[in-house]
């Protein structure tokens, strides 16, 4: 098989919402990634000290891996075609029939042994998303989110990041859309998806989640120093400047990204309130920023005073009502 | 954040494979992205983690030299992997892997463990086992 398709490869922050993006593209929709990632109300806050991950507890900007892609695509009324496979040459058989079809199809894989990701970011994650499109010279063409530029993988190359194993594990899953209709409801999307995203950053009732839940970590960073000792303390406010800045957020864990995609939807919904709000969350990115700023300093310092915990615990509760005022405006703005 | 005040903190963490599309307010109030080769406060966040595996890593080999743990002990915190994801690639339960940590164990492992073994951490059955090798790392 030598064929591959005209498929348009373009860099994203966020693989999921890259992903999708680029699909629809191919298929004739176009959608910027910030618009992916509203309709599918990816923004998002919890922290969940029993949850750990390398020995640390988990903090994240996001919802669960998958969730933003089902979201939108239901929303968007697309159909994707989803299949997984106990067999990896099962699994790769049936990629080379997609690709011969001329279909791109998307994938799940593990991080770890992606053989062109640089060494500092490969570590056990097993739900980032990727595209193939083609195959030249027995190397499978990929369209990484991630990345720059078109990717190559080998057979045996990919067949190991499809099988990685471990939380998340692929399975050899891929997808592929299969129906769409006619138009997009385009508004309805957005107005669905920002709904959602208020609901659940100020009405879900327990105290890990939303914007109660940043109020949450505020509580627990002010005692970290003396509960955890500086070692401990700092590697555990490492990890969450790692979710808020490390790969796919765009910048201050997502709230960047969404601050362009209520500039988006003010334009596609005419609601300048949305313009004004776009404003507001910048300022919280900001914010967001400060925070990691802060906890940067904590971590190379991590061996003397320990009073910048509090001053990052204060930080972070005055984040957390300024996103609930923000969220109570946003619903506002979009009640009709 | 503004478009000017993207940062651009070069600490060779992307090894200059890609750059990160950082979104920002361009001079007309109109969001954009930028692509950034890093920042202060995030490569710091990323190389204390590292270090901290490399601590790790490092404890676990004078353990391998001195005989108190097998080789598998190693390679298993060099690929940043516990006894339970190690079991699932190898399809035992964790104990078991846990087991083949103690290096009287490990030495009565059959060829093919050791096979298999080998294989999850990219390696030839001579190399996983030789502990001389670590020596020099």
């Amino acid at each position: 098989m030598q064929q591959v398709m005209d498929f348009e490869h373009k860099q994203s922050a966020h693989c999921e919402n890259g992903v999708v993006s680029n699909m629809l593209k191919y298929h004739g929709i176009s959608l910027s990634e910030p618009m992916v990632f509203g309709i599918g109300s990816g923004m998002f806050f919890s922290h969940m000290p029993f949850l750990k991950v390398g020995r640390i507890p988990v903090t994240s900007f996001r919802p669960l891996p998958g969730i933003i892609f089902k979201r939108t695509s239901k929303r968007l009324g697309l159909t994707f075609e989803k299949k997984k496979f106990s067999d990896p040459r099962k699994a790769m058989e049936a990629l080379d029939q997609n690709l011969s079809q001329g279909i791109p199809t998307g994938m799940l894989v593990g991080v770890y042994h992606l053989s062109y990701f640089p060494a500092p970011y490969r570590f056990h994650f097993n739900a980032h998303n990727i595209v193939a499109f083609g195959k030249k010279n027995d190397q499978y063409q990929i369209s990484d989110p991630i990345m720059d530029h078109v990717e190559q993988l080998t057979y045996d190359q990919l067949q190991k990041v499809r099988y990685a194993k471990g939380v998340f594990a692929p399975n050899g899953h891929m997808y592929w859309l299969s129906e769409k209709p006619k138009e997009i409801p385009l508004e309805q999307a957005i107005l669905k998806g920002i709904r959602q995203t208020c609901k659940h950053m100020l009405e879900i009732p327990v105290p890990l989640f939303g914007a109660n839940g940043i109020k949450y970590l505020s509580k627990k960073i002010r005692k970290y120093p003396d509960k955890l000792g500086p070692k401990k303390a700092a590697a555990y406010m490492g990890q969450i400047v790692r979710a808020l800045e490390e790969i796919g957020t765009g910048g201050a864990g997502f709230r960047y990204m969404y601050g362009a995609f209520l500039q988006e939807a003010a334009g596609v919904l005419n609601n300048p309130k949305l313009e004004a709000l776009s404003l507001d969350i910048t300022a919280i990115g900001d914010q967001w920023r400060e925070f990691a700023i802060i906890t940067g300093r904590i971590v190379k310092n991590r061996n003397k005073a320990t009073e910048s915990y509090g001053a990052a615990a204060d930080l972070l509760l005055e984040i957390s009502k300024e996103e609930k005022t923000f969220f109570k405006k946003l619903k506002m703005a979009i009640a009709s | 954040m503004k478009t000017k005040d993207v940062p651009q903190d070069n600490a060779n963490l992307m090894e200059g494979k890609f750059q990160e599309p950082v979104y920002s307010l361009d001079e007309d109030g109109n969001y954009t992205t930028v692509r950034s080769v890093g920042w202060d406060p995030k490569n710091a966040v990323m190389l204390h983690a590292w270090e901290e595996v490399n601590e790790r890593i490092e404890e676990v080999r004078q353990k391998v030299l001195d005989g108190q743990l097998s080789p598998l002990a190693f390679y298993m915190e060099k690929n940043i992997m516990d006894t339970s994801l190690v079991g699932k690639y190898m399809g035992f339960w964790s104990f078991k892997v846990k087991r083949h940590l103690k290096p009287k164990r490990f030495n009565k492992l059959s060829r093919q463990t050791l096979e298999k073994y080998a294989d999850v951490f990219n390696l030839s059955v001579e190399e996983f086992t030789n502990i001389e090798l670590l020596k020099k790392k």
